[in-house]
């Protein structure tokens, strides 16, 4: 039994990367669920959104790097990260009035903005490919570790080591800002409530005089900044691939259903429950068990690692069958 | 009465234009020679064929969302399915490969489909205080047996002779007996996702669906076992003759220079033709059935529930039960379009299995073409696909007439390279205008 | 002229008049009650005089000035708080909140507003942090009035508040809308229990089929046989 290298290695493989995974589903699962409460429907073009504000961000980094703009030790995306929300907001905020206002007017369906959605994903996707193409692209600078594997062993001495890389830790810390303003603005701020308000009781809002144009393009807004944070930070912590993107919109939704749509609180659990679950469902415990003086031939993989989607899509199933609203309670099934 | 007689014949009108202008646009495509056209016959036929199988795919869609308004966001997933079908009953039998472990990989799987039996059993059956604990052991228990049996058949299987197969193989049958198990396997796909989603929010049967279609696309690229994954499985067998069999045969020559063509291309467009005669077959058809069904009381009932679900199941129809039914329909024509889809290609090749051209561009079809019409899905099909492919040659075209006052140099060419990626941003254009200004398609319904 | 006066209304959602002439008027103070059989189109002219109807013919005047043409919101503007039959809360915040959205539309300090209504409903007072969703049928009706009390309104229309809650609690209603009535606000409402919701009326508007039948001081229709035995069940 070696208690404290099986929860370094523990740490190391499983609770690190989940807990940053987690956090870049929460706030793509944020967006999802507040486009979800404000505006009624499910926007496949979330992902698009993620990938298309973080080849912005990507753009603006080569030109502040073009410029010899450092942060030293932190990448520069931070720094272009700002502008490329602001670019991908205006963008957002025009696909808004050419194609979402016009359903939304009519009343239309649910289902009928969901494939207005899909349009828009198409086209954003086109955009993407355009500005930076198809092929993988790693933009962090700066710092890749916090914490090598190496100097670990040296400070404790452990055979098991453990690295802590910048982009982790900073997509926890930048998650934890985001998350503490977006509640505080829901819970305090006069917009905020007035938010929270349209997406409890959209005609008794309207009484009560909120401008639903106003809390329409505030929502934009901001689950825009949340999705290009989320791409960006994902971006920062893996590589950038557009069609990575579109792929992670699964974990998402399962994030953000779990949570229960439309609530804010659900989607941060959800993201989290979701990105948890996967990891530790595709790591080989062979080590860890090995540590805790389990020997095993095998692996000790549950799933390999290219079903990692298999994962949300059970946790979604499941969800779904026992519990349609989410474990938080969100809007009606 | 007079209003539907009126409508119907608009439709028909408009059906005959499309039809018209798909008509000119491949006449084009075949016989003239410029920056838009190929001017080759070859060219023009490869189109058609994968049009009229997209065709099949829209089809499948349009039972979904026409019929029922259901949005399925997983049609990779079915046609992938439906691609299965050829590999496993059509393709030669794997020297070996049954002897390393397929009885045992079969037992894997009937003990893990018996799992999730047995656990849904558990979970009605058992009391209150023991259902969780129940369920948990009956899952862990299978999962392990399940993983026992499995992993080491497969890697027997994958062990066998890696390089040229590695996979179960097939058995050998006529590949046309193999269209209608892709159409089973999808079938059975759609009945697990629509008994889980149906009844739910609408937009959680495009989530379910669009995680069912990543998984088994996920399935066909790694489980080398049953169709070699990403290494591809070729090799299919085909329903018509090979071209070089026919570049070989003196008769057939002799014929094609009474044509005035050389025999290569001759014996290509003869085999091309040949494939559309099937799948025009096939896909007329499936018209037929969908518009007897459609007008069949069945029929009605769907359209009566479509058009106002409340008051449908207030009148004591099972909306649900309607849904699922169609659901498993529409899913197993786009299986059935899969296996269509790979015999033409001769080639299983999971790693184009893309999302935005298997899912999402056929909902550009039926969209396009006219939600609810069989006709109009189809026509739609056909004419999306042609400008799909031609908007390849297309836009990086447009592109050098755009950029040619721009000096050379780094946006010109980021803007030339990625020129081939506007298709993507024309098709999502398509698809809102359409759905904006003419929500009822090309060819309304009528 | 009365402070509100909607006269004449025509007009309904299709091509049919619901309202086939309707008069209301409501002085300062007043508190004017609708009743009639269901389908009298009672809900429908309240929805006329707050502007969720167009109206074909007719006007309506709040304080002399005509308001005909404005929406619902510029009517809250102006002066008029509406509390809808259902779904007039905000169910996931908090009975606060649910007053701060009220208030929205002020720009000016409305601490004392609150208080104003925390001291009228001293049972939703105890609750202010808890989400309104969770609250009982009563004292959700509470904090939709006061809700609707937030802007400080001159008229205050009330679509069957007491629909679905117990007579020990209608009762108990009735009585805040009365000492709102006494602060000067004129009161409008549509309500089912006709015998006593006419009880607290200072005026009483039997409708029928869109237009008035008997219009008379609460009191008097009470007393009116004709009145008793074909609307009031005897």
């Amino acid at each position: 039994m070696d208690v404290l290298n099986a929860l370094v290695a523990l740490s190391n493989f499983v609770i690190i990367p989940a807990a940053a995974y987690g956090a870049q589903l929460a706030l793509g699962a944020l967006g999802v669920t507040l486009i979800y409460g404000i505006l009624r429907f499910s926007n496949f073009a979330h992902g698009d959104t993620m990938a298309f504000g973080t080849a912005l961000v990507i753009l603006v980094t080569w030109g502040l790097q073009a410029l010899g703009i450092s942060l030293g030790p932190l990448p520069v995306a931070l720094l272009a990260l700002p502008i490329g929300i602001a670019l991908c907001s205006v963008f957002v905020l025009g696909t808004d009035r050419a194609v979402y206002r016009f359903y939304r007017r009519k009343r239309s369906e649910p289902i009928i903005l969901v494939m207005a959605s899909v349009g828009v994903m198409f086209i954003m996707n086109g955009l993407t490919r355009l500005v930076i193409g198809v092929d993988e692209i790693r933009f962090d600078d700066g710092a890749r570790f916090l914490v090598t594997v190496q100097q670990f062993k040296a400070w404790t001495g452990l055979t098991e080591g453990l690295a802590l890389r910048v982009s982790q830790v900073l997509t926890l810390v930048i998650t934890a800002l985001a998350c503490w303003a977006l509640f505080r603005f829901l819970n305090r701020s006069r917009a905020g409530k007035a938010m929270r308000a349209y997406s409890d009781n959209e005609d008794l809002a309207l009484l009560s005089g909120i401008d639903p144009e106003r809390i329409v393009r505030l929502t934009w807004i901001i689950a825009t900044a949340l999705a290009v944070t989320a791409g960006t930070l994902y971006g920062l912590d893996k590589s950038f691939k557009a069609f990575n993107y579109f792929q992670i919109l699964l974990p998402i939704f399962a994030a953000s259903i779990v949570g229960g749509l439309g609530n804010p609180l659900g989607a941060v659990a959800g993201g989290f429950i979701v990105a948890f679950s996967e990891v530790a469902v595709t790591y080989p415990w062979k080590k860890v068990a090995g540590y805790l003086g389990i020997q095993s031939d095998g692996l000790l993989q549950l799933l390999s690692t290219e079903y990692k989607f298999a994962v949300s899509f059970v946790i979604l199933i499941v969800v779904l069958l026992f519990r349609p609203t989410g474990l938080f309670r969100g809007k009606s099934v | 009465m007079s209003n539907t007689r009126q409508a119907d014949a608009t439709s028909r009108w408009r059906a005959l234009i499309v039809f018209a202008a798909i008509v000119v646009l491949f006449l084009l495509e075949g016989t003239t020679r410029n920056a838009l056209f190929s001017g080759s016959w070859n060219t023009a036929l490869a189109i058609l064929n994968m049009g009229l199988i997209s065709a099949v795919m829209a089809l499948g869609v349009n039972m979904q969302w026409g019929y029922a308004g259901l949005f399925n966001a997983g049609v990779v997933g079915f046609l992938a399915l439906g691609a299965l079908g050829p590999v496993l009953v059509s393709t030669a039998p794997v020297q070996g490969a049954w002897a390393a472990g397929g009885p045992r990989v079969i037992l894997a799987l009937v003990v893990g489909f018996g799992t999730l039996v047995l656990a849904a059993q558990v979970w009605k059956r058992a009391g209150r205080g023991w259902r969780i604990p129940a369920l948990i052991a009956t899952l862990v228990v299978g999962f392990v047996a399940y993983r026992w049996l499995f992993d080491p058949a497969v890697m027997a299987i994958e062990a066998n002779n890696s390089a040229s197969a590695g996979n179960i193989g097939g058995f050998g049958l006529p590949v046309l007996l193999s269209w209608p198990v892709g159409a089973l396997l999808a079938a059975g796909a759609a009945w697990g996702v629509g008994k889980v989603a149906l009844g739910l929010r609408s937009d959680y049967l495009a989530i379910a669906t669009l995680g069912i279609g990543e998984i088994i696309v996920a399935v066909m690229r790694n489980e080398e076992w049953l169709a070699r994954g990403v290494k591809n499985m070729s090799g299919i067998p085909r329903p018509v003759p090979y071209e070089l069999d026919l570049q070989n045969d003196p008769g057939f020559v002799a014929k094609a220079a009474a044509w005035g063509l050389d025999a290569a291309t001759a014996s290509g467009i003869w085999v091309k033709l040949l494939y559309a005669g099937l799948f025009g077959v096939v896909l007329l058809v499936l018209i037929l059935l969908a518009e007897l069904a459609l007008k069949s009381p069945w029929g009605r009932m769907m359209r009566a529930i479509r058009d106002n679900e409340t008051a449908a199941s207030a009148m004591g129809k099972n909306v649900t039960g309607r849904h699922l039914q169609i659901f498993i329909i529409g899913s197993a024509v786009i299986g059935l379009a899969g296996a269509m889809m790979v015999t033409l290609d001769g080639l299983v090749s999971p790693g184009g299995f893309n999302p935005l051209r298997y899912t999402f561009l056929i909902w550009v079809m039926v969209i396009v073409g006219g939600s609810g019409n069989n006709w109009g899905a189809v026509l739609g099909a056909i004419l999306v696909w042609f400008l799909w492919i031609k908007a390849e040659v297309w836009g990086p075209a447009l592109m050098h007439l755009i950029t040619a006052p721009l000096p050379e140099g780094g946006l010109r060419s980021q803007l030339l390279g990625g020129a081939p990626h506007m298709r993507f941003i024309a098709m999502g254009l398509v698809l809102l205008l359409v759905l904006r200004f003419a929500p009822r398609g090309l060819v309304p319904e009528k | 002229m009365s402070y509100l006066s909607a006269t004449d209304m025509r007009g309904g959602y299709g091509k049919a008049d619901i309202l086939q002439g309707c008069t209301l008027t409501v002085d300062k103070g007043q508190i004017a009650v609708i009743v009639g059989p269901n389908g009298a189109g009672k809900s429908t002219a309240m929805k006329a005089v707050f502007g969720m109807l167009g109206l074909r013919e007719g006007a309506v005047t709040l304080g002399g000035e005509d308001i005909t043409k404005l929406t619902p919101q510029e009517r809250v503007r102006k002066g008029m708080g509406f509390v809808p039959q259902t779904h007039n809360i905000f169910p996931t915040m908090t009975v606060e909140e649910n007053l701060e959205m009220g208030a929205f539309i002020r720009e000016d300090d409305y601490r004392d507003t609150l208080a104003q209504v925390y001291d009228l409903f001293p049972a939703v007072a105890d609750k202010r942090a808890q989400r309104a969703g969770e609250l009982s049928g009563g004292q959700r009706q509470q904090v939709a009035v006061g809700r609707a009390l937030m802007t400080k309104p001159s008229l205050l229309m009330l679509d069957e508040p007491t629909a679905g809650v117990s007579p020990i609690v209608m009762d108990e209603l009735f009585d805040r809308i009365i000492e709102v009535a006494r602060t000067g606000i004129s009161i409008l409402m549509v309500e089912q229990n006709a015998r006593q919701a006419l009880e607290i009326a200072d005026i009483g508007y039997v409708l029928v089929q869109g237009a008035n039948r008997y219009t008379d001081t609460g009191k008097a229709l009470m007393a009116d046989p004709e009145v008793r035995r074909t609307f009031l069940g005897g």
